[in-house]
C-alpha cells in the first residue's frame, strides 16, 4: 500500500499524537482485511505532532468512537483517488458498546447482555459516565 | 416521574410535595388507611436488608395495600441465571409497584427500564439508596422546619458512605447550608463529591478529623458507621471502626437544638446513653422513613394512574 495515495478509502487526520493506536483498537481496524496504515508523530504546523490513520477501503466508521477518543480529528473520504467528503467530528452525547465499564460492582459486570452505555456529563472536561453506576470512563 | 432510582430524580418541588404528604399522613393516618386498597407492592430483595424491607412492607400495609415479598437471591430465579431485566418484566405482571434491593450498582436502573410498573430503588450496592435520604430529609425538616441555612456535620465513613453522598447532594440544592466533613484521613469524602457538588455550587465546607472541636457549630450531626464489607482487609477496618464514638460527654458543647441522625443500624459509634438525650433523632428517623415510603408509594401509584 502506498500510504500517500488511496483510491477508495478513509483518512482520519489531525489525531492528537498518541491517540492513533487507541482509535485503531476501538474502531476495530485490526479485524479488517484491507490495508490499514497508522502513521505516528507526523509533523504538523497546526498541532506540532499528529497521528494519521489510512484505511484502503470505503468502510463505515463509527464517528462516535472518534468523537469520544479525539473530537479534534477530521475524516476525509476518498473515492477514485480524490477527496469527496470532509467530516468534522463532534463529541457524542452517548456511547453505546464502545468502551466497557470498569467498575467490578457495576451491573454490567455480571449481566452480559446489557449494552455498555456512557453519557457525556461534562462537555468541558470531556467526562463520560456509565449510565448504570455513574463511574467515570477513562 | 415514573420511578425513583436516585434522590436527584426528584425536583425540590417534588420533594416538598412528598414531605407535605408525609406530614399529612402523620397527622391523619386514618385518611390513608385504604389509599392503596387492592394494590400490590413487590419487595424484591437480592441481598438481605431486613430493616429496609420491613419499612417498605409496613408502609404498604398502612396504606391498605398488599405485599409480595421476594428475598434471598439463592432461592429466586436469579440463582438460575435470570437477568434483572427479565425479572423486572416478570414481576411487573404480578404487582403494581416494585421496590428492589440488589448488590450491583445500576440494578435498579435496569429494573426501571424494563418494568412496566413504577420501581423504587431500595439500595443498589454502594451506589444509591434514595429512600434512606428521604427519611433523613423528613427528619431534618421535622426537627428544623427548614432545609436552608443549616450547618450540617457528617461524621464517620465519608468515603464509602453512600447515604452521606446522597445527603450532601440533596442538601446542596438549598440556600445557605454549610457542611462540616468529619472523618479519619483514610475515609474522607471522595474528590468527585467535593469537585462536582460542593465546589461547583460554591457551598462552604470544612474537612476535619476532630469531632469535638466542631461540635458547637453544628445544627445537624449525621453519624455513620464504618462498614466492614467496604474494606479489603480486616486490619484497616479494625483500625478505623472506632474512630468516632459519640458519647454524652462529647455532646456537652453541642447546640441545645442539635439533631443527631444516623441511618442505622449502629454498631458502637453512638453510645446507648445518648439515646435518652432529646437531641437523638435516629429512631424517629426510622419512623420517618416509613412515612416517606408511604408518600412515595402514593405518588408513584397516582402518577401511574393506579390509584
Ligand atoms: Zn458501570
Amino acid at each position: 500500500m502506498n500510504i500517500d495515495s488511496i483510491n477508495n478509502g478513509i483518512v482520519i487526520d489531525h489525531i492528537s499524537a498518541g491517540n492513533g493506536m487507541k482509535l485503531y483498537e476501538l474502531l476495530g481496524l485490526a479485524e479488517l482485511d484491507c490495508s490499514v496504515a497508522i502513521i505516528k508523530n507526523v509533523v504538523s504546523q497546526k498541532m506540532g505532532k499528529k497521528d494519521i490513520i489510512k484505511v484502503d477501503a470505503d468502510i463505515p466508521v463509527d464517528l462516535d468512537v472518534i468523537g469520544f477518543v479525539d473530537p479534534g480529528a477530521t475524516i476525509n473520504i476518498i473515492r477514485n483517488g480524490s477527496l469527496v467528503e470532509k467530516r468534522n467530528i463532534e463529541m457524542p452525547e452517548r456511547l453505546v458498546n464502545v468502551i466497557k465499564c470498569r467498575n467490578p460492582r457495576c451491573i454490567t459486570s455480571c449481566e452480559q447482555e446489557l449494552d455498555h452505555v456512557f453519557k457525556l456529563t461534562d462537555r468541558e472536561h470531556k467526562v463520560y459516565r456509565c449510565i448504570y453506576c455513574e463511574t467515570k470512563a477513562n | 416521574m415514573k420511578s425513583l432510582i436516585d434522590i436527584l430524580d426528584l425536583t425540590t418541588e417534588e420533594l416538598d410535595e412528598l414531605i407535605a404528604t408525609a406530614q399529612d399522613i402523620i397527622a391523619n393516618p386514618a385518611k390513608y388507611a385504604e389509599a392503596c386498597r387492592g394494590k400490590k407492592l413487590a419487595t424484591l430483595f437480592f441481598e438481605p436488608s431486613t430493616r429496609t424491607r420491613m419499612s417498605f412492607e409496613a408502609a404498604m400495609y398502612e396504606l391498605g395495600g398488599n405485599v409480595i415479598s421476594v428475598t434471598g437471591a439463592a432461592s429466586s430465579s436469579a440463582a438460575k441465571g435470570e437477568s434483572v431485566a427479565d425479572t423486572a418484566k416478570t414481576v411487573s405482571c404480578y404487582t403494581d409497584i416494585i421496590a428492589i434491593r440488589h448488590p450491583k450498582e445500576g440494578a435498579a436502573y435496569v429494573t426501571a427500564k424494563n418494568a412496566s410498573v413504577p420501581v423504587i430503588n431500595a439500595g443498589d450496592g454502594g451506589h444509591c439508596h434514595p429512600t434512606q435520604t428521604l427519611a433523613d430529609l423528613l427528619t431534618i425538616y421535622r426537627e428544623k422546619g427548614r432545609f436552608s441555612g443549616l450547618t450540617i456535620g457528617v461524621c464517620g465513613d465519608l468515603k464509602f458512605g453512600r447515604t452521606v453522598h446522597s445527603l450532601i447532594n440533596a442538601m446542596s440544592r438549598y440556600e445557605g447550608n454549610k457542611f462540616v466533613l468529619i472523618s479519619p484521613e483514610e475515609l474522607k469524602v471522595p474528590s468527585y463529591v467535593k469537585k462536582d457538588v460542593l465546589q461547583q455550587k460554591n457551598i462552604p465546607y470544612v474537612q476535619t478529623t476532630d469531632l469535638e472541636a466542631v461540635m458547637p457549630e453544628l445544627d445537624i450531626l449525621y453519624m455513620t458507621r464504618v462498614q466492614r464489607e467496604r474494606f479489603f482487609n480486616e486490619e484497616d477496618y479494625l483500625r478505623l471502626k472506632d474512630s468516632y464514638i459519640l458519647t454524652v460527654d462529647k455532646l456537652k458543647n453541642a447546640k441545645r437544638d442539635l439533631a443527631i441522625l444516623h441511618p442505622l443500624p449502629r454498631v458502637n459509634e453512638i453510645s446507648v446513653a445518648v439515646d435518652d438525650d432529646p437531641r437523638a433523632c435516629y429512631f424517629k428517623q426510622v419512623l420517618n422513613g416509613k412515612y416517606m415510603r408511604m408518600a412515595l408509594i402514593l405518588k408513584l401509584l397516582r402518577e401511574a394512574g393506579q390509584i
